[in-house]
């Protein structure tokens, strides 16, 4: 692999930059490996990348249907933060965020991580309560949050209206280390890195069926061939149900859309991250100048990327209240992501009834900012056939045991 | 917008008059049920890329559950009918079928 450093992008400019090799390669599929994962998204490269690393599993492929980080790594708003209610939660989030400060060190790849803060609004008694709630947790979790006063709220964001109408800013838990991250450097560096450690990273590869022999899974069908595995992780956000039905079971997830967009770029106003969960919006000002906004989700099921018109409205109501000065803005761009609602709104990193085949699902509206963490625990669940400590609440057979982790509770709506 | 008609006030409305009711036709485990047999009614739910059947209620009209036939590729409605039913009536099978040939059927 080719370091990217200063010294490298100078020698390169000297010479036009044809220099570069290509970033990752594209190999043909061999017929067998170790690890088959599905999924190249932010979690299944972000897996094969600490199987490689923490693990020493370097026979893998990650297959990929469309195109590499083309699915919710590249359809969410890059808000990464821990600030959750319940231990496991907090736990795996913090894990993430804290591999997301070393991620372009570690990755040799730029991937902007912007510790600039995330203010989550109190608009309400109940959630001022509730999240002073949060903030005591997160002490006791070893997150660093705190619960801060109005007037602090104005000082870091001027452009807020905290006076209301409808819904004044009683305070906000704030967390001072999240903030945002370059959605497809995170996949590119992942991918990068496993294909320097000689793992396949195969596009345009759909999986069809799964196979399994002696009650253990064997090999994949795919659009370009049968491909034998030791072991296989399903890890494909919203189509976790189509590929679980291929494995033979059921998983408790619905798929639903989740939408979000951005403005026409502007001059710099906003330069933390602000969550109003009571209003369902939330907004960031990106490095090129546009507000990416985002929203609640749908409430049935949809696979088609397209997302309620109404949510839209919604949610564009909502910060046209709290910011009256981007009342006259202009949105450039609006998309929609297929996400994967479990019942509790946690995620599933899990044995399944298939041996040999695991899932790391149910991520829903909260992904991006879980991909290392949550690629770190999968990697040690898939090569141990056991979960460490980060994994294990997240099992599948939490729901028959009734021991839930709850975030639908402590997060109120958007992640 | 997702646009369903009530099939009790056959008013066609908008999404926004409608509030959406999760999976329809689902059968509450018995009394004598095994935890899994529990844990499916409870948890486990159908999640079809194509024809799925959903409880939906007219929540800013007449107050009704109704269930629509839709698809969850396209968006596409097949009908709406009414809730007090334990399966999808004949007509509204035919109307999938005289749009989607290869369905696999209910259930």
């Amino acid at each position: 692999m080719k370091r990217y450093n200063a010294l490298a992008i100078l020698r390169e400019g000297l010479r036009l930059h044809r220099g570069w090799p290509r970033a990752w390669a594209s190999p043909e599929p061999k017929s067998e490996y170790d690890v088959v994962i599905v999924g190249a998204g932010g979690h299944g490269l972000a897996t094969a990348y600490y199987l490689g690393r923490n693990h020493g599993i370097t026979n893998v492929a990650v297959l990929e249907k469309g195109w590499l980080g083309g699915g919710n790594t590249g359809r969410n708003t890059t808000i990464i933060r821990s600030n959750y209610l319940q231990d496991p939660s907090a736990a795996i989030y913090e894990k993430a965020r804290a591999l997301y400060e070393t991620m372009s060190r570690d990755l040799n790849l730029n991937v902007m991580f912007s510790p600039r803060g995330v203010m989550m609004l109190a608009q309400t008694e109940h959630e001022k309560r509730g999240y002073l709630r949060t903030a005591e947790a997160n002490a006791l979790q070893g997150v660093e949050t705190e619960f801060i006063s109005p007037a602090r709220v104005k000082e870091l964001v001027p452009m807020i209206n905290i006076e209301g109408p409808r819904y004044p800013v009683l305070g906000a838990l704030w967390q001072a280390r999240g903030g945002t991250a370059r959605h497809d450097a995170v996949a590119w560096g992942y991918a990068r890195a496993c294909s320097d450690m000689g793992m396949h990273i195969i596009q345009q590869c759909e999986v069809i069926g799964i196979e399994h022999r002696g009650g253990r899974v064997s090999a994949v069908n795919t659009t370009r061939g049968r491909i034998g595995c030791g072991k296989l992780a399903l890890i494909v956000a919203g189509h976790s149900g189509r590929l679980a039905e291929m494995a033979g079971f059921r998983l408790p997830i619905e798929s639903v859309a989740l939408q979000a967009m951005v403005s026409e770029p502007i001059k710099p106003m906003l330069d933390v991250v602000v969550m109003a969960n009571t209003v369902h919006g939330y907004i960031s000002q990106s490095d090129k100048g546009e507000l990416v906004i985002g929203g609640g989700a749908d409430g049935y099921n949809n696979y088609t990327q397209r997302g309620s018109f109404h949510h839209i409205e919604e949610t564009v109501r909502a910060l046209c209240e709290t910011f009256p000065a981007i009342g006259r803005l202009r949105m450039m761009r609006q998309w929609g992501g297929i996400v994967d609602m479990t019942g509790d709104r946690s995620p599933i990193l899990s044995k399944t009834p298939l041996p040999g085949c695991y899932v790391n699902c149910g991520w829903g509206t909260g992904g991006f900012k879980a991909i290392p963490g949550s690629g770190w625990a999968m990697a040690e669940l898939v090569a141990n056939d056991a979960p460490g400590p980060l994994a294990a609440p997240f099992s599948l057979s939490r729901f028959r045991e009734g021991r839930f982790i709850d975030e639908s509770v402590a997060a109120g709506v958007a992640h | 917008m997702l646009i369903l008609t009530c099939p009790y006030c056959g008013i066609q409305a908008d999404e926004t008059e409608l509030a959406p009711g999760g999976e329809a036709h689902l059968k509450r485990a018995g009394p004598d049920a095994s935890d899994a047999e529990f844990e499916a009614y409870m948890f486990e739910r159908r999640n079809p890329y194509g024809v799925h059947f959903e409880r939906w209620r007219h929540a800013a009209g007449c107050g009704k559950w109704f269930i629509a036939a839709r698809a969850t590729d396209t968006l596409e409605v097949f009908a709406t009918y009414k809730a007090q039913c334990t399966a999808p009536p004949a007509d509204v099978i035919r109307a999938i079928r005289a749009r989607r040939p290869d369905w696999e059927g209910w259930k």
